[in-house]
């Protein structure tokens, strides 16, 4: 991805217009419906350490006389709602509710890395670490100092004892973000890391420093 | 001038400690007491000597008065917070003033494995006609720490109570006595390894039949931390300190239903306080200790050396009558120092004689035969549904007639045909090689001359019938649970997770009996569905359900509780006791269920356990512990109910010594004082899948210790993961995995090895 590529003007102010994302919530089932929130009706996410403290509750969903209550995913407020439904039997897989959630800066800054940098993604659902090659150049100079190109052994992939050479494909650049802790599983698909070329970085730092200070 | 000062000091402390026991300066004229020596202070100088000194004398009766005034009536509230004041005397103090010298072991002061709990090897001195004798004792107790935060409170960690059974083990190796001082709110309820209740339990079956005179006493006993440190021969208590089930707060929020970070009205946990029986002469009356050692008006401080003085002896006298008990003599000699005390003053008692404190084989069989005793005797009054007398001894009859039988059946009979048995094979083996000698050349000749037969190897046929599940008539004719007569879906709660479809209700509790068939997910199901899939069909004769749960100490509304509880389950305890069969083996059963006041351990269900051990024992059979559910000790009955759980984990450690083998299966949940002690001490102790175990609840944890615990912490796989149970056992094999265990785990003396 060349710098001239990107427009970072219209990245921003696409997200200065509207700093939300749009959760569409469908009908988990079939069912009767019961709304439990309203228009405008401000919801939370799931929350807690663990992640074990369900969020808002929106709908019940009666199927066989078994309540189901469906909870919200993410905080925000109800922009949407379908009120015509309200006890009423749903199909499947029906667009119910919309969340309105408010991005955060940390949202905001990830769906920009998301669209300027390349991601590396596991091949494998395994462990990774850097390549040894790549770990000593990371220690003496700092992740963002290390220049990769294609060919390089990037990643030693361990799956069930036995360490796999991975190596690089994509287009050269230097180590922006990291995504995954060594030692920890990986699923297959999820970004590694995320490369950004050498002369795109003063300019991405410049977006993230601008996005840490222009919003809340 | 600077005398006068102490002396106002003094008093202005005094008058501070009367305010804190009476949570403020209302009662009396502690508020005009307080104004008076502030007034004082305030113009020190301006006054004469003799004028200060009259107006200080004047305080000080004044306080005095007021001090004796509160002791009279100081409610058990007002103890819990004499106990818990920072002035109030500590293990250290005790270390300090009661013995000559002591080294601690395993850590001091913060540089310790858990300084909560302090260990030492210390001398106790004694005069006995001007002459000093030495003599060594291990000190094991909670230390509080006045100030240290570090100390924890005295609330010990698992590890600090497994230093202290290291040490247990220590003093028996020396064979000297050991002295416990229990200073402990409780313990600290976290399940990191080897899980609080496990540690506990470990403590108390350790401590049953540990090897050497053993007393302890007692100034802030919570319920299972004072019991990790507290089975011993002799139980002393301050007269001041409390000894509880649960500390009053925490019934308090029980009792009145309380959600978390509501506020608990102080008349609640006064009422509570009162209703739990906590002062020690509330316990001396259950008879959950031995003695009461008086301590001066409003509980001892750091500095009262008389009481130090008075402690040493009364553990000396304490110790003397556990030896004393042991020995041939030992009517005569109990009954001199008993004599020597009601005499005099308890301060000079080490004067008069010495004992020495080393126990000979014979006496320490003795001592444990007293010590087992002591606990069996123990909350005997505290339930309902004993015999009448003349059925009493047709029941004593009965036990002696059946140990008759069961000692010559498997004693003589099963001994002397072992012996015929072994002698038969060894002279069988013997001539069988001799014989072989004498043939072998005529058979070497003969397969030379003969055609030797092609070997085939043959194939093993699969026996299904027999014993085998799948040719046990019975489990095809399956009790259905009547959970299953409804016509609806459930959610498994796994379905976020693992995708699971919704299941209709007949389906789950019906042919998957109560199991997710995607994630395997158990769902509960009643008690009676293990009754009738569990055992062999119509094997199951129960016995002792005539006891049952009673209210020792008159606790309001327990009796229409208990009433209730009985209406809906038709049984009057929560635990059933039966003899039963599981293919074809006898075994004996004890089940704690949760219909009945959800499961919790009093003194009725004590008394079945510790029968049911009995019976296992004489009969030779296994013991098999299924826990439906358990919500713990039963608050309601105070200490007789903590008691249970000594007296508990001494019959099965009986049970299990003599031979037997003893089995806990755990279901749903499962917490607190039966888990840390006659259960968690089990050899072999398995879960169902989707149960929990644990000490404490998560609200508990936050409450005691602050900390969140994640949503699975007492789940049945991390109690395995950190060893406490054996195995996650899934219902629909429990039958089969217990009949596994019956034939392939326990001792030698079971009614078929």
């Amino acid at each position: 991805m060349q710098h001239d590529d990107i427009d970072f003007d219209e990245i921003i102010s696409k997200y200065k217009a509207d700093p939300y994302d749009y959760v569409d919530i469908h009908s988990v089932h079939t069912g009767r419906l019961r709304f439990q929130v309203k228009v405008g009706s401000k919801v939370e996410g799931v929350s807690g350490e663990w992640r074990h403290i369900p969020g808002t509750t929106l709908y019940i969903l009666n199927r066989e006389r078994n309540s189901k209550p469906v909870h919200s995913p993410t905080n925000g407020e109800v922009s949407f709602i379908r009120d015509d439904l309200e006890g009423q039997f749903v199909e499947a897989d029906e667009k119910i509710i919309t969340i309105k959630h408010p991005l955060t800066k940390r949202e905001i800054i990830d769906g920009i890395l998301r669209e300027v940098l390349y991601p590396f993604v596991a091949p494998e659902r395994a462990k990774y670490f850097f390549s040894m090659d790549i770990q000593s150049r990371i220690d003496k100079y700092g992740q963002r100092e290390v220049f990769i190109k294609p060919g390089d052994e990037l990643f030693t992939m361990s799956l069930m004892k036995r360490e796999t050479p991975v190596y690089y494909d994509g287009e050269p650049g230097i180590i922006h973000s990291n995504y995954f802790k060594p030692g920890e599983s990986v699923d297959q698909g999820q970004p590694l890391v995320g490369i950004c070329p050498k002369a795109t970085l003063p300019l991405i730092q410049k977006i993230i420093t601008r996005v840490k200070a222009e919003w809340e | 001038m600077e005398d006068i000062n102490k002396r106002l000091l003094k008093v202005e402390d005094r008058i501070s400690y009367i305010a804190q026991v009476k949570e403020g300066s209302e009662w009396g004229n502690l508020g005009g007491l307080q104004e008076k020596t502030a007034k004082i202070r305030e113009n020190f100088y301006d006054y004469s000597e003799s004028d200060l000194v009259d107006q200080i004398r004047a305080l000080e009766d004044a306080v005095q008065f007021l001090e004796e005034r509160c002791e009279e009536n100081l409610s058990p509230m007002e103890r819990v917070r004499i106990v818990r004041s920072p002035l109030r005397f500590s293990l250290k103090d005790i270390l300090e003033n009661v013995y000559e010298e002591y080294t601690e072991l395993g850590g001091e002061e913060d540089a310790n494995i858990d300084p909560s709990m302090v260990v030492a090897k210390a001398n106790i001195l004694r005069q006995v006609n001007n002459k000093t004798y030495t003599q060594q004792v291990m000190v094991i107790g909670h230390e509080k720490g006045q100030g240290e935060e570090y100390r924890n409170g005295g609330c010990s960690k698992p590890w600090g109570n497994e230093k202290a059974l290291r040490y247990m083990l220590v003093a028996q190796t020396e064979g000297i006595p050991i002295h416990f001082y229990i200073f402990t709110p409780g313990s600290f309820p976290i399940e990191d390894y080897p899980g609080a209740g496990q540690q506990i339990a470990r403590n108390l079956y350790v401590m049953s039949k540990l090897r050497v005179p053993m007393v302890s006493v007692i100034s802030e006993g919570g319920s299972g931390g004072a019991e990790a440190i507290g089975l011993s021969d002799s139980r002393l208590m301050f007269s001041h300190g409390y000894y509880s089930v649960i500390s009053p707060e925490g019934a308090a929020a029980i009792e009145g239903k309380i959600r978390e970070g509501e506020k608990i009205s102080k008349e609640l946990v006064e009422n509570c306080a009162e209703r739990l029986k906590i002062t020690a002469w509330n316990n001396l009356k259950s008879g959950t200790i031995d003695r009461v050692i008086e301590e001066p008006i409003l509980g001892a401080r750091r500095d009262d050396f008389a009481f130090f003085k008075k402690v040493k002896a009364e553990m000396i006298r304490a110790t003397d009558e556990v030896v004393l008990k042991t020995k041939s003599l030992r009517t005569f000699r109990a009954y001199e120092v008993s004599m020597k005390k009601a005499e005099e003053d308890a301060a000079d008692i080490e004067n008069y004689v010495d004992v020495t404190w080393e126990l000979r084989p014979d006496e320490i069989k003795r001592l444990l035969t007293l010590r087992s005793r002591k606990y069996r005797n123990m909350a005997l009054w505290a339930f309902g549904g004993k015999p009448e007398p003349s059925a009493a001894r047709m029941n004593r009859a009965k036990l002696k007639v059946a140990q008759a039988f069961y000692g010559i059946r498997y004693d003589v009979i099963r001994t002397h045909r072992k012996f015929a048995q072994h002698f038969i094979k060894d002279v069988s083996g013997e001539s069988s090689v001799f014989l072989k000698r004498v043939v072998a050349p005529f058979s070497a000749a003969y397969d030379f001359i003969s055609k030797k037969q092609d070997y085939r190897a043959v194939r093993p046929v699969l026996d299904r019938g027999g014993n085998g599940p799948v040719g046990d008539p019975y489990l095809g004719d399956t009790y259905t649970s009547t959970l299953a007569n409804e016509d609806r879906t459930v959610t498994c709660p796994n379905s976020l997770k693992h995708g699971c479809k919704d299941l209709w209700i007949p389906d789950l509790y019906g042919e998957f009996c109560g199991v997710c068939e995607n994630c395997g997910h158990h769902f509960p199901l009643e008690y009676e569905w293990y009754l009738k899939n569990l055992f062999d069909r119509d094997s199951i004769r129960e016995f002792n359900a005539e006891i049952c749960a009673g209210n020792p100490l008159n606790n309001q509304g327990l009796e229409k509780r208990l009433k209730a509880a009985a209406k809906k389950t038709g049984r009057c305890s929560s635990m059933i006791t039966f003899d039963a069969k599981v293919m074809g083996v006898d075994i004996v059963t004890a089940m704690l269920f949760s219909d009945f006041r959800n499961g919790t351990v009093g003194a009725a269900e004590g008394e079945k356990f510790v029968q049911a051990c009995e019976v296992a024992k004489l009969k030779r059979r296994p013991l098999l512990s299924y826990v439906h559910t358990t919500g713990g000790i039963r608050i309601q009955e105070g200490t007789l109910g903590v008691i249970q759980m000594p007296k508990c984990t001494m019959a099965v450690r009986e049970y299990i010594d003599a031979g037997g083998l003893y089995i806990v299966v755990y279901d749903n949940n499962s917490y607190a004082g039966p888990v840390a002690s006659f259960l968690g001490c089990s050899h072999y102790q398995f879960a169902i899948r989707s149960s929990r175990i644990g000490f404490a609840g998560p609200r508990v944890i936050r409450d005691t210790t602050g900390q969140e615990v994640p949503p699975d912490y007492h789940s049945a796989r991390n109690a395995l993961r950190r060893g406490h149970i054996q195995g996650i056992w899934d219902r629909r094999e429990f039958r089969r995995n217990l009949h596994k265990c019956l034939l392939t785990m326990g001792g030698s003396k079971l009614y078929y090895r």
